[in-house]
């Protein structure tokens, strides 16, 4: 049974979190984040949906231990989290694989950094590489790869150094329609694969919808948790199913609709 | 295999502007005779120079050509090196650590503009007119564009590179060796060529003032004995040796800098 402090199955805990940044004037303060509160399960696929620019990145980067709250804090198996770790991969929106390191370079990145051996590391990059569909482009450099392409290398780098929570601020935002239906269902398949607790940002409610096991919807600037559903659909999942249409005109009725 | 015909046609392109340099030059000269033999000499002489001063001769300034090209090249890389080893260091260290930033970087804002021609009195002054004070020029002339140049490189650090490489658990020093740097280098490559023209373009400045050898000295020299042929034989070997180190450092680039953009 679940208790209130948290229980084990909890990845992550994320208690009464708000982040205030100073205002460009220097003057007074920009509250993005309110009170936002959470815990994310084992194997749970969680998508954070909500409009606009406001403070989603900025809660990822909270939650990987890049940034912290001006208020709450964030637990991950029990220890609070203060600096990032390889048990939190992160997968950027785009720009983030490094230019000057193939495919094969840029997967071992992670083991090489935590010292692992050149035979091992490449064993360990080889499975991801598999795993996201790429094998035969090891030693391709991104500058070669499409977009789609690019952002598996990044799914498979933050796979490498097997983490407990992937989180995922949109990857796919900047892909053209067709190539981000295509990665969605990739996601799906790898996820399926190898199972992890996603965090995963999106403002586009088809993906959300597609994704997820549960969805958190936020308001926007500043953000805080509106409303929270649980989509049980199967997988995979069909954008026309009349379920999934329902679920899409609620969530969608409920979005804040300003800037 | 049309595409190889499409680069055959701009060598074609490339091989005639030069012909037709030489042939309006030949023109002017041994031909129509324009211009005297005393301003500007027929290409046919000016190759015979260039042959004669190849294969051993040492007149009119005392020296082979292989000779001054030995003593110029002494001079351009031993400054070259020096001050590329402390620019790119000094550069990366100014832009990766900011209380070091706000040491250095005044110091070396108000030392950069000045030209490294500008440094040629004191030179004299500190170190005489032998090898060091021409090292020393050429070494002002380095420093400044590799130090400004890596500088300019490890600031382009994107910071979600380092925030990939901190979820990874990398160190600082990691970060910086595996990201900041490798982020850098191909305007690192980019300062180490322009440190190369520009301790080049000192050398012969500097050399034209108190040398007993080298290129700027040879026609230096050929220009007081009114020796146009040989003058033009030293500016040839002066663009074409400047062309080649240019080229070894863009192969090295290729080399080592991957992935484009």
């Amino acid at each position: 049974m679940e208790s209130a402090a948290g229980n084990i199955a909890d990845v992550l805990k994320c208690s009464h979190i708000s982040k205030e940044f100073d205002s460009f004037d220097g003057t007074g303060k920009n509250l993005v984040l309110e009170d936002i509160d959470f815990s994310v399960k084992d194997n749970e696929f969680l998508v954070l949906f909500g409009p606009g620019q406001c403070g989603k990145t900025t809660l990822l980067n909270i939650l990987a231990g890049l940034e912290s709250p001006t208020k709450g804090e964030v637990v991950d198996h029990g220890k609070k989290v203060t600096a990032p770790a390889p048990e939190r991969g992160v997968v950027y929106q785009k720009t983030a694989l490094f230019p000057w390191l193939t495919v094969m370079g840029n997967v071992e990145f992670g083991p090489k950094v935590r010292g692992f051996k050149k035979e091992e590391r490449k064993k360990i990059a080889d499975h991801y590489i598999d795993l996201v569909g790429l094998k035969g482009f090891e030693k391709s450099y991104p500058s070669q790869l499409s977009g789609g392409m690019r952002q598996r290398v990044g799914i498979a780098r933050a796979y490498s150094n097997n983490p407990s929570l992937m989180l995922m601020d949109e990857p796919f935002g900047h892909l053209d329609a067709q190539t981000r239906y295509m990665m969605e269902e990739e996601l799906q398949r790898i996820w399926q694969k190898e199972k992890r607790a996603v965090v995963f940002v999106t403002n586009n409610i088809e993906e959300a919808l597609f994704l997820a096991d549960r969805i958190i919807l936020m308001t926007n600037c500043p953000s805080k948790i509106k409303k929270e559903y649980i989509i049980d659909l199967p997988h995979p999942r069909s954008y026309v199913d009349p379920e999934f249409l329902r679920l899409r005109r609620e969530i969608t009725e409920n979005m804040d609709k300003s800037m | 295999m049309k595409n190889k015909t499409a680069k055959y046609k701009y060598r074609i392109l490339s091989v005639c502007s030069v012909i037709a340099v030489l042939f309006i030059w030949e023109l002017v000269t041994d031909i129509l005779h324009l211009i005297s033999p005393m301003m500007l000499p027929s290409p046919a002489k000016v190759l015979n120079t260039l042959i004669y001063k190849l294969t051993g001769g040492v007149n009119p300034d005392g020296a082979t050509l292989l000779q001054h090209i030995a003593a110029s090249m002494k001079i351009a890389l031993g400054g070259y090196t020096v001050g590329v080893l402390v620019g790119v260091p000094l550069g990366i260290a100014m832009a990766w650590n900011r209380k070091f930033e706000m040491f250095a970087k005044p110091l070396f804002d108000v030392i950069r503009p000045i030209p490294a021609l500008a440094w040629i009195p004191l030179m004299i002054l500190w170190l005489g007119i032998g090898y060091w004070s021409k090292v020393g020029i050429i070494f002002f002339a380095a420093f400044i564009s590799a130090t400004i140049n890596s500088y300019a490189g490890i600031k382009r650090t994107s910071q979600v590179h380092l925030w990939v490489a901190s979820t990874f658990g990398a160190s600082k020093r990691q970060m910086l060796f595996k990201v900041a740097i490798p982020t850098a280098l191909p305007m690192i490559f980019t300062g180490l060529r322009l440190a190369l023209g520009s301790s080049w373009v000192a050398l012969v400045a500097a050399e034209l003032l108190a040398a007993t050898r080298g290129l700027g000295y040879m026609i230096q020299v050929a220009r007081m004995l009114g020796r146009p042929d040989v003058i033009i034989v030293g500016m040839i070997t002066i663009g074409v040796i400047g062309y080649l180190l240019s080229t070894v450092l863009e192969k090295l680039q290729n080399k080592y800098v991957k992935g484009g953009k």
